[in-house]
């Protein structure tokens, strides 16, 4: 269902403001969103003035400062710092991004950041992802085959193998599927942009068997074709893959089993 | 464990907010636009209606509608519609090459993007000074 405006006691409302120390010559304003389950209430958009000159060039650097030198109480999910884990996937700047690979020099004024859109927060910027797990357990992601299992492991040629290449580095950090709005929506019953690549990822593998019954699961208004090019998703993926392409791999799929 | 239930229930998670801090830039709203221009088609569809009904009713209908179309309200609702007609268009031949599995390239669709733009307000003066000249108004 399309809902315009965030239902009661979602609206984030102004918070407090942690000022840099007097003579910080080179500050820059982090918002961040807070909310805290114990207290309850509306959440607040808390401001951070982070010394520039003593942090490092990401926004998981500032993030990580503000924590270890301001505030304690700030909560968010990290752990790689290169990109590789997609933990600390949040909305920054107005997209969905990874706090470790992006660059605060690309922001111009206060660094806004949000928890990934349209998702239950569970606290400050750690969104509930049970949804989207469940959602992807749902497509089945692992080699369905009906044939006798080989002495050796299951074979692919170098070109069957090429065809997972966009699809294989997908880290399911949740960027893509939390920008769209047919996701936002309709989460509870479309798809949305991550699992469908995942989808994608099964039915294109030459070695996966179970194509069939895969399409049969897909076919249906909401679980695949709410999907009406947005491109939200191919531009946010961290990892520079297009869920959108994936999409219509698909359904073309669909179309050509039933001519 | 009841306990535990009593404490769950009371918290009630946020939303975190999406379309009010997301930005999307031009293909987002393009999205919005197809929507929206798909949805004043139904007008137009009516208005269509309308003119073919008068002129099928006989001279004192099609004056209605003469005179409405003639209006500047008129006018203006027609050119609304022109260009919903004609930027509808454009987005369906933006669909029609994804639904060919094309033109998924970021470059690629941000270009498409602007072109559908330009080409749907282009055609729409090239629409209307057409219809002027015909009129023999030009």
């Amino acid at each position: 269902m399309v809902e315009l405006a965030l239902p009661k006691g979602s609206a984030p409302k102004k918070g407090k403001t942690f000022k840099a120390p007097k003579g910080t010559k080179n500050v820059k304003a982090f918002q961040i969103y807070r909310w805290n389950p114990d207290e309850g209430g509306n959440p607040s958009l808390d401001t951070y003035e982070v010394n520039m000159d003593e942090c490092g060039p990401m926004v998981l650097d500032a993030l990580i400062k503000i924590k270890d030198e301001m505030d304690p109480t700030v909560t968010f999910r990290r752990s790689c710092r290169e990109g590789i884990c997609g933990s600390c996937a949040m909305n920054i700047d107005g997209t969905n991004t990874l706090a470790c690979t992006k660059a605060i020099g690309e922001i111009r004024g206060k660094a806004k950041v949000y928890p990934l859109p349209h998702m239950p927060v569970i606290k400050d910027l750690v969104p509930d992802l049970t949804n989207f797990y469940a959602q992807h357990r749902s497509i089945e992601p692992w080699l369905k085959t009906t044939s006798p299992v080989p002495q050796t492991e299951w074979k692919q040629s170098i070109e069957d193998r090429e065809k997972l290449d966009g699809l294989y580095e997908c880290i399911l950090c949740a960027c893509c599927s939390t920008s769209c709005p047919s996701y936002w929506w309709n989460g509870d019953r479309y798809l949305g942009p991550a699992i469908l690549l995942q989808a994608y990822r099964w039915l294109i593998d030459s070695r996966d068997e179970g194509t069939g019954e895969r399409l049969d699961d897909l076919e249906d208004p909401f679980r695949l074709y709410r999907c009406h090019t947005i491109m939200n998703c191919a531009k946010v993926c961290p990892k520079g893959l297009s869920p959108a392409k994936a999409i219509a791999e698909i359904k073309m799929m669909m179309v050509e089993r039933s001519v | 464990m009841a306990e535990t239930e009593t404490i769950k229930s009371k918290v009630v998670r946020p939303l975190s907010p999406h379309i009010s801090i997301y930005r999307g830039g031009l293909t987002m709203m393009l999205s919005i636009v197809h929507r929206i221009t798909g949805g004043a088609l139904y007008f137009g569809t009516l208005l269509l209606a309308w003119w073919l009904i008068a002129a099928a009713t006989g001279p004192e209908a099609y004056a209605h509608f003469q005179w409405f179309v003639t209006s500047w309200i008129g006018k203006l609702v027609l050119l609304g519609y022109t260009w919903a007609l004609l930027h509808h268009m454009m987005g369906g031949f933006r669909h029609f090459m994804w639904d060919t599995g094309r033109g998924f390239e970021l470059g690629t669709v941000e270009l498409v993007a602007r072109l559908s733009v330009v080409l749907s307000l282009s055609l729409t003066v090239v629409v209307w000074v057409l219809g002027y000249y015909m009129a023999g108004a030009l």
